[in-house]
């Protein structure tokens, strides 16, 4: 950071700024990807598998391409680079040829003059096949050897025992990102043998490279163009049009549009690993724990897409923010035919802290102690090792004051109100207020940021002084978070000036930013708009000798000495920076090492009243305490906070995609129910600032944790509530009313 | 067959075939994109509009149907110049995130409020309960409400 003075500008850091794009939105000008059309252009239409797994013994595209209006069917034969997608090892077929390992696998596309007739030549096809028996047991895959990959955590001394044991098994259903915007998207042909393409990402220099190399073409001739993305999560990590849409472009020489409905997102798009998770926690008298062992099986699905990244996750932080000395995890990501399994909000955190929060609550009730006094005798921070890699954390981690703010909130003083509306079940009138029991629940998660074992991660950014104004440019992806906002104040409080855009720069335009996802944003493309801006700020300074600026231009000792004219007369002062955080390293073969950079800890308290005869449930309130580093912009903060809670809370009581033998059977938002405005208790945000050390101004990225505690929060409270076990979340009606115990 | 109807306060004429939703034929043929086609069988509230003043899913209405009706989509809600007092305050307090879900609650929030200034919390809650927001958690959202139903008390 540059010593000299600095002046305090309108919309830098740390004020609620309101989002630059805000306005467009709320206009209905902003420009999504399923917005994007073309004059001339041709709809594009998908085949998919309505089966889990069978071998295709025939392909006839021949009656497709006979209707009126069709033109482009094309198959597997059809691509002509790499057969296959994949961020980590690309296994999964650009269109399936030989066999389909999942429900909605794509084996077809077309391209027609409408998308009626797209779609009705897709259904045109006629497809031949062999059914074969899916694989859809989680231990069988494992037992089978189907592992996409498998992470030990040894720690310690592995035979030590405390006197005092608890175990327990735990499951997880599938969630689903849900995000509101479709896939969608529009290709160009270049007329040269490239194209352009707009379609929703989380990270378009990734997508660039899995397009290029199955479109067999060379980097230069494809352009990957950020388009308005309506909601992530998580779903966008994993290519899902972008190929299709470029083979149909370049096949016939005319802009091709496609739109998923939410049948076939569903369909297109990965989802969060379902888990099998048995774990067994020993501790001392006093609640100190000694040892935890722990089995874990995450359903991967049939490609490997992110798996082997979610399964470190989940075994990394397989027992949350507390410390123990003697660890043996086994996690496996295994290979089923369910539908690929990849990236959601939490990667892989979300599903051990279910299990391990849980674990703590029953060892509390065992030893006789307080849930959060265990808590906080276990607690994790600086200095400590963390259990699973054995690295001491070195970034701020105050789990001991997230419990304590929290535990010291006033109990909320919440009647059982009597009115449908605060009932559980609501207005169905299916319960009375005498019915009703309350609980109160606790749970506490631990995440990682950005980009882990030994990663290269980087992120790139240009920042341009002109007489206009400052330009940032990036090609991170702005997918709803608030990004775009936070890249702009940290250039105006660097630069000394409001008048700072944002501006979202194709593949070929700007270097990668990495990926908009593992928290690491705020960080990692905020880290590179700081350097790169201070990069700025540094040359402008030099080139007239001075020692501040602002929007007026630079200063020494308070005097203007050169306007931004004067100072851009010689061309505009223009920095590239690519970023990168402090490095990690690669596990060895016990899962020890620096294996990451920073981590992030939240908790969240539930009250919740459950009808325990119908097994139903509402959520009176949930309350988050979440350590973020600096505050950059404190509404965003609280947006994320609020967003990742309900999240969380869907996941505890309501979304689950049900896989019937690898069929997908509620694909659509009538039976995958997401939480509504009625289902949103007040939700407290206690936001605990502490400077983190290597992002711009001590800001650290935190948006997946909200997401992690919640619904374990939740599924505590509904056990305080009805004093049963209830081990699997989502937990159903069937779980609570039917229950034995 | 072709229709007419006035959106936003202007006469349109549009082209239909068959079965096509008043939502396909705002976007695809009379360019109308603020209205959102998230879940296309009315369960998400993307896609919602004032038909004759009352909200309803375009998804779910026939475009024929809608043959003669006023219809008021976001693009009609504030002027060139200036947002309607919803729009600014669903930007003020950080409502819009991915800004999907935005254009229905508009005007699903727009419609409330027209019938009820003053709506208590429980009010807005069920009145928008058709719309869903996967970003927020509704928590801005109902921030940006209650400042308007605040004024409009004051």
């Amino acid at each position: 950071m540059s010593t000299t003075t600095r002046t305090r500008v309108k919309g830098g850091i740390g004020e609620s700024v309101t989002r630059p794009d805000g306005v467009p939105k709320v206009q209905g000008d902003f420009a999504y990807a399923s917005d994007l059309q073309a004059e001339g252009m041709l709809w594009g239409a998908t085949r998919r598998s309505p089966h889990p797994f069978a071998r295709i013994t025939a392909i006839d595209i021949a009656p497709a391409l006979a209707i009126a209006g069709v033109f482009a069917v094309l198959t597997h034969d059809d691509v002509p680079g790499r057969p296959t997608v994949g961020q980590i090892k690309p296994d999964r077929p650009v269109l399936a040829g030989g066999e389909v390992r999942y429900w909605g696998q794509p084996i077809a596309i077309t391209a027609a003059e409408d998308a009626e007739t797209a779609r009705r030549a897709a259904a045109a096809i006629v497809i031949e096949y062999e059914l074969l028996e899916p694989l859809t047991d989680l231990v069988k895959a494992q037992e089978q050897g189907e592992v996409f990959r498998h992470v030990r955590s040894l720690r310690g001394e592995p035979d030590s025992h405390g006197e005092i044991v608890v175990e327990g098994y735990y499951e997880m259903g599938t969630q689903d990102q849900a995000a509101l915007g479709t896939e969608a998207g529009i290709a160009f042909p270049d007329g040269e043998g490239g194209v352009d393409l707009f379609a929703p990402s989380q990270w378009i220099h990734e997508d660039h490279g899995q397009i290029v190399a199955s479109l067999g073409l060379r980097d230069e001739q494809v352009r990957v163009h950020p388009a308005g993305v309506g909601g992530a999560f998580g779903s966008r990590e994993d290519l899902s049009l972008q190929v299709h849409l470029c083979l149909l472009a370049l096949y016939t020489g005319r802009p091709v549009r496609m739109v998923y409905d939410r049948q076939e997102s569903f369909a297109g798009h990965v989802h969060r690993h379902a888990a099998r998770m048995w774990y067994r926690h020993e501790a001392d008298s006093q609640g100190n724990l000694i040892r935890v062992e722990a089995k874990l099986l995450l359903d991967g699905g049939a490609y490997t897409e992110t798996s082997p990244a979610v399964i470190a996750n989940a075994v990394y932080f397989s027992i949350g923010p507390y410390r123990c000395p003697n660890v043996v995890i086994d996690g496996y990501a295994v290979r089923t035919n369910n539908p690929p399994s990849g990236a959601m909000r939490g990667f892989g955190a979300v599903q051990t802290c279910f299990a391990y929060e849980a674990q703590m609550d029953r060892l509390a009730a065992e030893i006789g102690i307080d849930p959060l006094e265990l808590r906080l005798r276990n607690a994790l921070g600086p200095g400590d090792q963390l259990p699973t890699s054995g690295q001491v954390i070195t970034e701020p981690l105050p789990t001991v004051e997230v419990i304590n703010v929290l535990r010291a909130l006033p109990a909320p003083d919440l009647d059982v109100i009597d009115d449908p509306l605060h009932l559980p079940g609501g207005t169905g009138l299916t319960t009375t207020r005498e019915g009703v029991v309350r609980g109160v629940g606790y749970a506490v998660g631990l995440k990682n940021l950005a980009f882990a074992e030994a990663f290269d991660d980087y992120a790139e950014a240009r920042v341009v002084l002109t007489p206009q104004g400052v330009e940032v440019h990036t090609a991170a992806i702005e997918v709803g978070q608030g990004m775009v906002t936070v890249l702009q104040q940290i250039a105006r409080s660097v630069l000394g000036t409001e008048h700072v855009v944002v501006l979202f720069d194709d593949t070929s335009r700007i270097g990668s930013a990495g990926s908009t996802s593992a928290s690491r944003q705020t960080q990692m493309a905020g880290g590179a708009v700081f350097a790169a801006a201070s990069a700025v700020r540094r040359a402008a300074l030099q080139r007239v000798g001075g020692d501040d600026m602002d929007a007026q231009g630079v200063r020494r000792g308070g005097s203007l000495v050169a306007t931004v004219e004067d100072l851009c007369a010689a061309g505009p002062v223009e920095e590239t920076v690519r970023f990168r955080h402090p490095d990690t390293e690669e596990p060895d073969e016990n899962g020890q090492g620096n294996l990451h950079v920073d981590f992030s800890v939240a908790a969240h308290r539930a009250v919740v009243d459950v009808d325990p005869e119908l097994g139903l449930v509402r959520v009176v309130s949930i309350d988050a305490a979440q350590e973020v580093g600096t505050v950059l912009n404190p509404q965003s903060v609280v947006g994320q906070i609020e967003g990742g809670t309900m999240q969380g809370l869907g996941l505890a009581i309501m979304e689950e995609l049900i896989f019937d033998k690898g069929i997908v059977r509620n694909a659509n938002f009538t039976d995958y129910l997401l939480p509504t405005f009625l289902d949103a208790p007040p939700i407290a945000s206690i936001v605990i600032e502490e400077p983190g050390n290597w992002g711009p101004f001590g800001a650290k990225g935190f948006s997946e944790l909200p997401a992690i505690s919640s619904g374990p929060a939740v599924m505590a409270a509904i056990r305080a509530a009805t004093n049963q076990p209830l081990t699997r979340m989502p937990v159903r009606p069937e779980d609570i009313a039917l229950s034995d115990s | 067959m072709k229709i007419t109807l006035v959106v936003n306060r202007e006469e349109r004429e549009a082209a239909v075939h068959g079965p096509e939703s008043l939502l396909f034929v705002l976007r695809e043929r009379l360019g109308l994109l603020g209205a959102k086609d998230a879940c296309l069988q009315g369960e998400c509230g993307s896609c919602t509009v004032l038909l004759d003043g009352e909200a309803v899913c375009s998804c779910l209405v026939m475009a024929g149907d809608a043959a003669g009706s006023e219809v008021l989509t976001v693009e009609g809600l504030g002027t060139e110049d200036e947002l309607h007092p919803v729009q600014a305050a669903f930007v003020e307090h950080g409502a819009v995130q991915c800004g999907f879900c935005t254009p229905g609650f508009l005007i699903s929030t727009a419609h409330l409020l027209g019938h009820n200034p003053t709506p208590t919390t429980d009010e807005i809650r069920e009145a928008l309960a058709g719309n869903i927001c996967r970003c927020t958690g509704y928590g801005a959202v109902l921030r940006a409400v209650e400042s308007l139903a605040g004024e409009r008390r004051s």
